[in-house]
């Protein structure tokens, strides 16, 4: 089963009287497990298609399967429905609940989107704080750590449901390029141990060397995909 | 739902400054409205409780037409002997009645053998009257108060004690005319003083209902009103509705009921002032309710608009539009509850002061009576009720509007 799988993708934006074709009828598909890099110059579509992937934006026209489920039309419940149990969301700027802990951050998903019972959420919990080395901070908020950490929470946030599927626009965007490297590497280490699959929007370098797929964007349309290298230097 | 209050705590603690403001504003509403009810009602319960205990009772029963006539205390309007005892009969048999008194009133000419004036008379039967009465004998500001009076005797309203310069044990003269128009009048030692309550009755004297009898020739039996007491006055309304039940078998030669039933406010100008009170208070609340409103929405509408970009990421991470909604309106209820609960408190413990402090006003001609401010639970809870649901609905618009929110650009938003 294909992870995604995109047919004639059309995302219309129509502003007055003028119409932006963001996404021109685009077509692929992922496979599981993969570590794929959509890449591009801005306004190329990337972020609209990964928001169409990621059921926050519905396609104008076309045809949109995730996790072998049509998400053409789905209505704004049934999107959050879908998100909340199969897609994970790694934002350039980290975006955790600034009053929750960084433990209650990961929890998060578990306790209000998918409400697992509290000894199953709190193993779950301690086993992401683990994966991503950060049981030492569970218990401090966000402004209390630091920017590749807040990453590494946002990963373990996106992970901790289980999703088949993560998406990341910019992850490392807003780190130094050490800390981009450790966030790349974490993200490949997940998706060896849980095999998710990750997509990104880049416009790094660093990201796009390390991805196996490598698709490129530009006004809209899919220009060609590639085998990356996959991180062999991470 | 205990997340839900978990994060909404958090969030309204993020904001401390804020969040305190807006439950100061809550609590001083709540304060004012509770203490205005407190105050308000002690006041009226003193003056309907002097009303009632000292004059009217709680409920009176005429003769169908007295009310309308009562002015000129029309003798031709009296209760006779077959209706009294239906009367009599009824409130024997009624468990909410505590005490009745029969009264005959009457207007008569009043002389010191110097000077003539007119005043209204209450004759009564003193054992019935100061039991449906209790307070009267406390209104004698001289002379002997126990067992109100005897026969040949009377107590003049002060007003016309100071007016007439008359002293206790003065002889003075009553002269009266009867319903047949033949006039009469009869000697009475000043038994003592009364002092003068505001509203219609607040200025009568008082004889003994046997020497009203003597003055007018009344055969047999006749009298102008009956004075109920009832063993909890807030059953008035009730107890007047299966009395005039009841009292309607009985009619007259038209066929139309022979007796009226009214209840105190119907019978005294105060209630007016009662109904003011009513009224003020309900605008104490609405303007409660505007505060709270305004003060919820305001605060709740910059917590969504700071928070657009933390709204975009629980919406993403898959947050329903329902849960989001219910962590605003969490929000809302909580800022409610806090203030109301501190105002409660602060309520109480103003109220508990006010009684230890027992500050005194006067009122009309009635001096030196002590404030007394108490509030019912069921007050206390309708206030807590009426806030917490008002903050509730404050909150609902933005509430609505973050849960709406589309989460791309919720996302965007910096």
């Amino acid at each position: 089963m294909t992870i995604v799988a995109a047919e004639q993708l059309t995302k219309n934006y129509v502003t007055g009287d003028i119409t932006v074709q963001a996404i021109q009828g685009i077509e692929f598909s992922i496979e599981p497990a993969s570590f794929v890099s959509f890449v591009g110059p801005s306004g190329s579509g990337k972020s609209t298609l990964l928001n169409m992937i990621g059921c926050l934006d519905p396609p104008t026209n076309g045809r949109l399967k995730v996790v072998g489920q049509d998400v053409t039309r789905l209505s704004p419940t049934e999107s959050a429905a879908f998100r909340g149990k199969h897609i994970g969301f790694i934002f350039q700027d980290f975006n955790l609940i600034p009053v929750l802990t960084v433990f209650e951050n990961i929890e998060y998903p578990l306790l209000m989107v998918q409400n697992w019972p509290v000894r199953k959420r709190r193993q779950q919990v301690e086993k992401m704080l683990e994966a991503v080395d950060m049981q030492d901070q569970a218990r401090k908020y966000p402004n209390q750590i630091s920017g590749g950490q807040k990453q590494r929470v946002a990963v373990a946030r996106a992970l901790v449901t289980k999703a088949e599927l993560v998406l990341a626009d910019e992850p490392t965007a807003n780190l130094d390029r050490k800390t981009a490297n450790r966030i790349i590497g974490l993200m490949k280490a997940m998706r060896d141990e849980f095999s998710t699959t990750f997509i990104f929007s880049t416009h790094d370098p660093k990201v796009v060397k390390n991805a196996e797929i490598i698709y490129t964007l530009e006004d809209g349309k899919l220009l060609q995909s590639e085998n990356g290298q996959g991180g062999d230097d991470v | 739902m205990y997340n839900i209050l978990k994060i909404a705590a958090r969030n309204l603690q993020r904001y401390k400054r804020r969040t305190l403001l807006t439950s100061l504003l809550i609590t001083l509403g709540v304060v004012s409205v509770l203490l205005f009810i407190s105050v308000s009602g002690s006041f009226k319960a003193m003056m309907i409780g002097q009303i009632t205990d000292s004059m009217l009772g709680h409920l009176q029963i005429h003769r169908k037409g007295y009310i309308a006539s009562m002015d000129s205390l029309p003798l031709n309007r009296n209760l006779q002997g077959k209706q009294i005892a239906v009367a009599k009969k009824l409130l024997e048999n009624t468990d909410t009645v505590e005490a009745y008194s029969m009264r005959i009133k009457f207007g008569a000419m009043f002389s010191n053998y110097s000077e003539t004036t007119n005043v209204r008379l209450n004759a009564v039967t003193p054992e019935r009257e100061m039991q449906t009465v209790p307070m009267l004998t406390k209104r004698i500001i001289k002379g002997k108060k126990e067992g109100l009076l005897n026969k040949g005797e009377i107590l003049v309203p002060e007003l016309v004690a100071k007016g007439m310069k008359i002293k206790l044990g003065d002889t003075i003269v009553l002269v009266a005319t009867n319903k047949d128009g033949s006039v009469n009048g009869q000697p009475f030692v000043v038994r003592g003083v009364l002092e003068g309550i505001s509203g219609p009755g607040g200025r009568d004297s008082y004889i003994h209902i046997d020497d009203a009898r003597t003055l007018l020739r009344i055969e047999g039996k006749e009298i102008s009103e009956i004075a109920v007491r009832l063993k909890n006055m807030d059953s008035t309304p009730v107890v007047i509705d299966a009395m005039k039940q009841e009292l309607s078998t009985l009619k007259n030669a038209k066929g139309k009921p022979v007796f009226e039933v009214h209840g105190w406010e119907k019978l005294s100008p105060f209630s007016k002032i009662a109904d003011m009170i009513d009224l003020m208070t309900l605008f104490i609340k609405i303007m409660l309710v505007a505060i709270v409103l305004v003060s919820i929405m305001n605060v709740m509408v910059m917590a969504v608009y700071e928070r657009i970009n933390e709204i975009g990421t629980i919406a993403a991470i898959g947050t329903t539009p329902g849960k989001i909604m219910a962590l605003f309106l969490t929000e809302g209820l909580l800022l409610g509850v806090l203030g109301t609960l501190i105002g409660v408190g602060i309520s109480l413990i103003a109220i508990f002061i006010l009684n230890l402090a027992e500050i005194s006003f006067d009122f009309g001609r009635q001096q030196g009576l002590i404030l007394s401010p108490s509030i019912a639970p069921e007050d206390i809870i309708m206030v807590m009720a009426m806030v917490i649901a008002i903050a509730v609905l404050g909150s609902l618009q933005p509430a609505w509007k973050a849960a709406k929110m589309d989460p791309i650009t919720a996302l965007r938003h910096v």
